[in-house]
């Protein structure tokens, strides 16, 4: 298992001008990490529906490179999206996955079958174009340039080390961050895209 | 036999309907009673359909498509769009974009005992979660579809077509 920050900040180093969305207690790093926030969209607000968004967006815009860090809880919630992105072969879709084995946002309890599910495994199985999967933050350094020249879609499995919550909700200090109706208007305004 | 044949909700109708309002995504799983429509959408150069696996996943491909400049309609049916609730709640209506869904209303028929629990409860649905619909039966009722589309616009609220006759007729027999 490695850390989600080390994780995003190998993987900055590589993002060029991809439009980067991200999901999960794991992807709460990317904001302090991102040098791009014009490019950084947030289409949550349903139970494991970020990545079918994403998928949405990546449908709309086939000329920008999208990056999806999904989380395996939100995975768990809607596995169907592989069969459905594996359908459509975006080429422009790099579908990563940050595997922390447990729903860290509610105390750490574990996802069913935890240790034991091959994400990736379902991703080749489902038709994705190329599919990797990484342990450890060396390996995970030494490929990342080559996986974004990938042709989608490309799926990106990760163990990362979780991150658990335990205080209660309201007691919890959460980073500020840009609403969701505030990154659209950003992301529409970088690409030019009139609603 | 003739006035029967012209009642018909026709496929090509609902295809004028999409192309007159701009749609350039057909956002679906399909059912058995709209397999022709989905074959006529398929052969539509500018309409682009995206399968999906489940009916949640509609409403979170039609907002990532609205964010990219796109005009997506959701093709499911209502037993579909009730397992969807919690996706039309965060991904269409609190996301406030213009969206038409087109439910297949199964179940429903407008003589007799509706017996099926998926038609009983697809208009409490709708009301419970505040959304807005219009029935259609056959080629007369072909504005309200319209009428949608200019609806969702306006309010920047999902609105429900409700497709009370899916496309074969034989509800009012």
């Amino acid at each position: 298992m490695f850390d989600s920050a080390d994780m995003f900040r190998a993987f900055q180093a590589h993002r060029g001008k991809a439009i980067v969305l991200v999901t999960g207690t794991s992807g709460r790093d990317w904001g302090e990490i991102s040098t791009d926030k014009d490019r950084d969209l947030s289409l949550q607000g349903a139970m494991g529906q970020t990545n079918s968004a994403s998928l949405g967006f990546a449908l709309s815009q086939p000329d920008e490179k999208v990056v999806l860090f999904d989380s395996e809880g939100s995975l768990q919630m809607n596995l169907g999206v592989l069969a459905t992105v594996a359908g459509k072969k975006p080429k422009n879709f790099f579908h990563f996955l940050m595997d922390n084995e447990c729903y860290a946002t509610t105390g750490g309890q574990p996802v069913p079958n935890a240790s034991e599910i091959n994400y990736a495994g379902m991703a080749r199985e489902a038709g994705y174009a190329a599919t990797f999967e990484f342990d450890n933050l060396e390996e995970f350094t030494n490929n990342i340039e080559n996986i974004m020249k990938e042709e989608g879609p490309v799926f990106v499995a990760m163990k990362m080390i979780p991150k658990i919550e335990n205080e209660p909700i309201g007691r919890r200090v959460r980073k500020p961050q840009r609403s969701r109706a505030e990154t659209i208007t950003a992301v529409r305004a970088e690409l030019g895209i009139t609603a | 036999m003739v006035q029967q044949q012209a009642a018909l909700l026709k496929p090509e109708t609902l295809i004028e309907e999409f192309r007159k309002n701009g749609v350039t995504h057909i956002v679906t799983i399909p059912d058995s009673e709209t397999n022709y429509l989905y074959e006529l959408m398929k052969e539509q150069p500018w309409l682009d359909i995206v399968p999906t696996s489940r009916e949640g996943e509609t409403f979170a491909i039609a907002l990532g498509l609205n964010v990219g400049g796109k005009v997506p309609v959701c093709v499911i049916q209502n037993t579909g769009m009730m397992e969807s609730g919690d996706s039309i709640r965060g991904m269409a209506i609190d996301a406030a974009f213009p969206l038409v869904m087109l439910i297949g209303y199964r179940g429903w028929n407008r003589r007799g005992v509706i017996t099926d629990s998926a038609a009983r409860y697809t208009e409490t649905f709708l009301n419970a979660m505040g959304i807005n619909y219009y029935l259609v039966e056959h080629d007369d009722d072909a504005p309200r579809i319209s009428v949608a589309f200019e609806e969702s616009k306006k309010n920047n609220r999902p609105v429900a077509v409700l497709v009370g006759d899916e496309y074969h007729g034989f509800n009012r027999v």
